[in-house]
């Protein structure tokens, strides 16, 4: 093989490369640059009024330049934790169900099932909830529109991060407990509750971690079901908030320090993404130096 | 055609980081003969193998000092696209491409600049020749390579090799991964093969290389890294080995 | 603790019969029939209020009376024009940045670490910050105002973590001994690369496509404010056009009586992503068994 040839080969291998080299930058480069325009547009409003008046102002309300965050903060919060709170044991429960309880062929059908439920985007919950959950919650404690439906819906939405996360966990814990429970003459249910679920704890954590990203970043399904009231819940019948939900509402229209303000809501949820992967980050660290 | 080249490693030692694989191998491997090189495992063979296509450059942290002479050139010299293309391997495990057995032979070839349709089919119908293959392919040379048996799949890799024309052919345990009747089949091949390249064959059946190498080359650790024993004729090692490892590994009775 | 024997053929989790075990099997199996219920009610409405707003011209003609009335052909060409746009980027930059960080990277470097903690970042993104984003870069920045182009592109940045997850586990399942005995035979990194690893790897990079595809039409925060709500047919992709799930949203949200409409076009929106997910579903399967084979 001439000379030619064989540098040729490395040269447009070298150029290959660099083009890769390229285009993961630019992948790489994404991030970076949606917190430099969240930040960009975020500034203008920053400047003017400081920090402590996204805290103090007396409510949300742009046009008489009033930015009090909180409100959908703690909407936001609010809809997180309960919706966190019910979906979690359903769908623990429904792994339980899939890897222990369930004759294989039942399993399969049920683990499709969850599947498809995560298949459905968010509008079509939002819709569905619109137009079945919310006049049925009317009826039950007006107005309708409420922090249950947002609950219930968001659930459903979430479920099946924690169910299919749990799922894969437990058919990784290893067999050999499972044997040794067996022969000790341990029932099914002490089983899973004593050596199952501690075995699981780092998979199940980083399914709750994960659900609960959702939870906070969902916009559609809660601006469609929530009523989008500006107010701090007293019930689970009250209209919510979420900072979501209102960033969809409002950006069409918003402009100067209205649209400044919906950027910093922007920074705020990347701020709570990151203080829940912070969370993940120290929960995983402990747990690795407990072996 | 020229006639094949020696081999010779001039105190060769290799690192992976600080764990030491092999240290100072001077080996001297006669043009045109096969050479076993033989030991138990862990003791660097494999490893040393793949200094001669400067293969151990994939690893990362493998640092090699010494030397090694292809024929009179240094290897670091050669690039090594030529070199891996003068110098073959054959691995213990069969390994075809997941392509048929025809483009498992003509991706290569077309790689190294051999275009020519009926070039192509030439070298193709010689080298499944060499190894006997063809007669039992011929028909199918568009299926898929993994269909194969795996005698037949290491046949097809060692015509893979020839094709290319190589002048040394490297092998690491060829045999090892074949049942009993494929081993022979394999084994007759290469000693076909003496004469027209030099041949490096590594393998842990000390009957296979009585019969079928001219020198033997003994590896073992010691001093926590592998190093060479003793090399000579086949005849030399196994009737009159001249270190006491050797005579005891030949006999069995140790390793 | 003496070596008990193990009955033959006894299930590794024996399920006994005491007071507790029946208590748990029940709320388990209630928990199972409320999650079954739920999802049930929920497709079975689409189902029925949809399946009366299919037809042929409600496929192909235009919206009429803001929606109450006509059809969403204009939105199907919208949506499929966003995410064309989408996968086009998304294809070459996510399969790109894939093979470099799994093939012509070392693990330790710092560019490869720097780039997957990046694109990890970019994964937890909530894909409202995505629709602010491409409003300030794609719409107001670079100037492409309310259009399908700015959609997709957006589109696009959201949907690269999953295809570069996917290829890299596709290359990654690559068996090593291909790029060995490829180097011995003195072959180039990039010929192995296109003749043989990126072949190999096909399962992994399709599985990654749909996925992303999935998630980009069923996306809808995103496209609010990039690709915007007119829902005229589109000339180009830098006309603004109006996605499928805002189609959904707006009908829902903002027109009365467009309820009827919106069940229609959710019940196309759920088909088109049941039948990606199950094409995934069968793909995986046949992957995980040829894979099998080849050992």
């Amino acid at each position: 093989m001439s000379n030619s040839n064989i540098s040729f080969h490395q040269r447009s291998e070298a150029v290959f490369i660099w083009v890769l080299r390229g285009l993961a930058l630019i992948a790489g480069a994404i991030v970076l640059l949606i917190l430099f325009f969240l930040i960009w547009e975020a500034i203008p409003l920053l400047q003017q009024i400081g920090l402590s008046r996204f805290l103090t102002d007396p409510s949300w309300h742009p046009a008489s330049n009033e930015f009090n965050l909180m409100p959908m903060l703690t909407g936001t919060l609010i809809v997180m934790a309960t919706s966190v709170l019910v979906a979690t044991p359903l769908g623990i429960v429904s792994a339980v169900f899939c890897q222990y309880y369930a004759p294989p062929a039942i399993a399969q059908l049920y683990r499709r099932l969850i599947e498809l439920l995560a298949g459905i985007p968010s509008v079509v919950y939002g819709f569905w909830g619109l137009v079945v959950l919310v006049p049925l919650i009317g009826r039950l404690h007006p107005p309708g529109p409420s922090l249950l439906a947002g609950t219930l819906i968001l659930t459903l939405m979430i479920l099946p991060t924690i169910a299919l996360v749990a799922d894969a966990t437990f058919a990784n814990v290893a067999p050999e407990y499972l044997k040794g429970c067996a022969v000790l003459g341990l029932s099914r249910w002490a089983t899973i509750r004593e050596v199952i679920f501690p075995a699981a704890r780092a998979g199940l954590i980083t399914g709750i971690i994960l659900e609960t990203g959702r939870a906070i970043g969902e916009t559609m399904a809660v601006l469609m079901v929530c009523g989008n009231v500006v107010q701090v819940p007293n019930s689970l019948f009250d209209p919510v908030r979420t900072l979501t939900a209102n960033i969809a509402l409002e950006m069409a229209y918003a402009v100067d320090n209205h649209r400044s303000a919906l950027f910093v809501s922007g920074l705020v949820l990347m701020m709570l993404i990151g203080i829940l992967v912070a969370i993940a980050e120290v929960l995983n660290r402990g747990h690795l130096y407990d072996k | 055609m020229s006639y094949p080249p020696s081999l010779y490693t001039e105190q060769l030692s290799l690192h992976y980081g600080s764990k030491p694989a092999f240290r100072d191998i001077t080996l001297a491997i006669q043009p045109g003969e096969i050479t076993a090189l033989i030991g138990p495992s862990g003791c660097g063979k494999t490893s040393f193998l793949s200094c001669l296509n400067r293969l151990v450059e994939l690893t990362p942290k493998a640092q090699l000092s010494g030397r090694i002479l292809l024929g009179e050139q240094d290897v670091q010299a050669i690039d090594v696209i030529p070199l891996r293309r003068r110098v073959g391997m054959l691995f213990q495990k069969p390994n075809p491409f997941p392509l048929s057995i025809m483009r498992n032979i003509e991706f290569p070839l077309r790689e190294h600049g051999i275009r020519q349709r009926d070039e192509i089919d030439r070298i193709v119908e010689t080298s499944l020749k060499d190894v006997g293959l063809w007669e039992e392919v011929k028909d199918r040379l568009k299926t898929p390579a993994l269909s194969l048996s795996g005698g037949q799949q290491q046949r097809l890799c060692l015509a893979r090799a020839l094709a290319l024309n190589p002048q040394v052919l490297l092998m690491d345990e060829p045999c090892s991964a074949l049942d009993p009747l494929s081993s022979e089949v394999v084994e007759q091949l290469i000693v076909n093969l003496r004469g027209k390249y030099t041949l490096l064959v590594v393998t842990h059946n000390l009957a296979q290389a009585k019969r079928i190498a001219d020198r033997v080359a003994l590896f073992w650790v010691q001093d926590g890294a592998g190093q060479l024993i003793e090399a000579g004729l086949v005849s030399q090692l196994f009737d009159a080995p001249q270190h006491p490892l050797t005579a005891a590994y030949v006999t069995g009775a140790r390793g | 603790m003496t070596n008990e024997t193990i009955p033959p053929r006894s299930p590794v989790l024996s399920p006994q019969h005491s007071r507790s075990e029946w208590l748990s099997i029940t709320l388990i199996w209630l928990v199972v029939a409320l999650v079954t219920g739920a999802l049930l009610w929920l497709l079975t409405d689409i189902l029925w209020h949809g399946i009366g707003q299919i037809s042929w011209s409600f496929l192909t003609t235009a919206p009429l009376n803001a929606g109450r009335a006509g059809g969403i052909a204009p939105i199907l060409v919208s949506t499929g024009l966003i995410v064309g746009v989408c996968m086009a980027v998304s294809l070459p930059l996510g399969v790109g940045t894939a093979v470099l960080l799994a093939e012509f990277t070392a693990n330790e470097s710092w560019f490869g670490r720097s780039v997957r903690l990046s694109l990890d970042a970019l994964a937890g993104v909530p894909s409202i910050v995505f629709g602010l984003f491409g409003n300030a870069f794609f719409c107001k920045t670079l100037g492409l105002g309310f259009s399908i182009l700015s959609g997709g592109l957006t589109l696009a940045c959201m949907v690269l973590p999953i295809l570069i997850r996917s290829t890299q586990e596709g290359l990654r399942a690559v068996p090593d001994d291909y790029r060995r005995s490829a180097a011995a035979l003195g072959l180039s990194r990039t010929a192995t690369l296109w003749e043989l690893l990126l072949p190999a790897a096909m399962p992994g990079l399709v599985v990654g496509l749909l996925l992303g595809l999935g998630r980009a039409i069923a996306e809808t925060a995103a496209l609010i404010f990039t690709s915007g709500y007119v829902d005229r047919m589109p000339e180009s992709v830098w006309d603004s056009g109006r996605a499928l799930s805002v189609h959904i949203f707006d009908l829902a949200m903002n027109i009365s009586g467009g309820e009827s409409q919106a069940y229609g076009s959710t019940l196309v929106l759920v088909t088109i992503l049941v039948c990606i997910n199950g094409t995934v579903s069968w793909l995986a399967e046949r992957f995980r068994k040829s894979r099998i084979l080849v050992v």
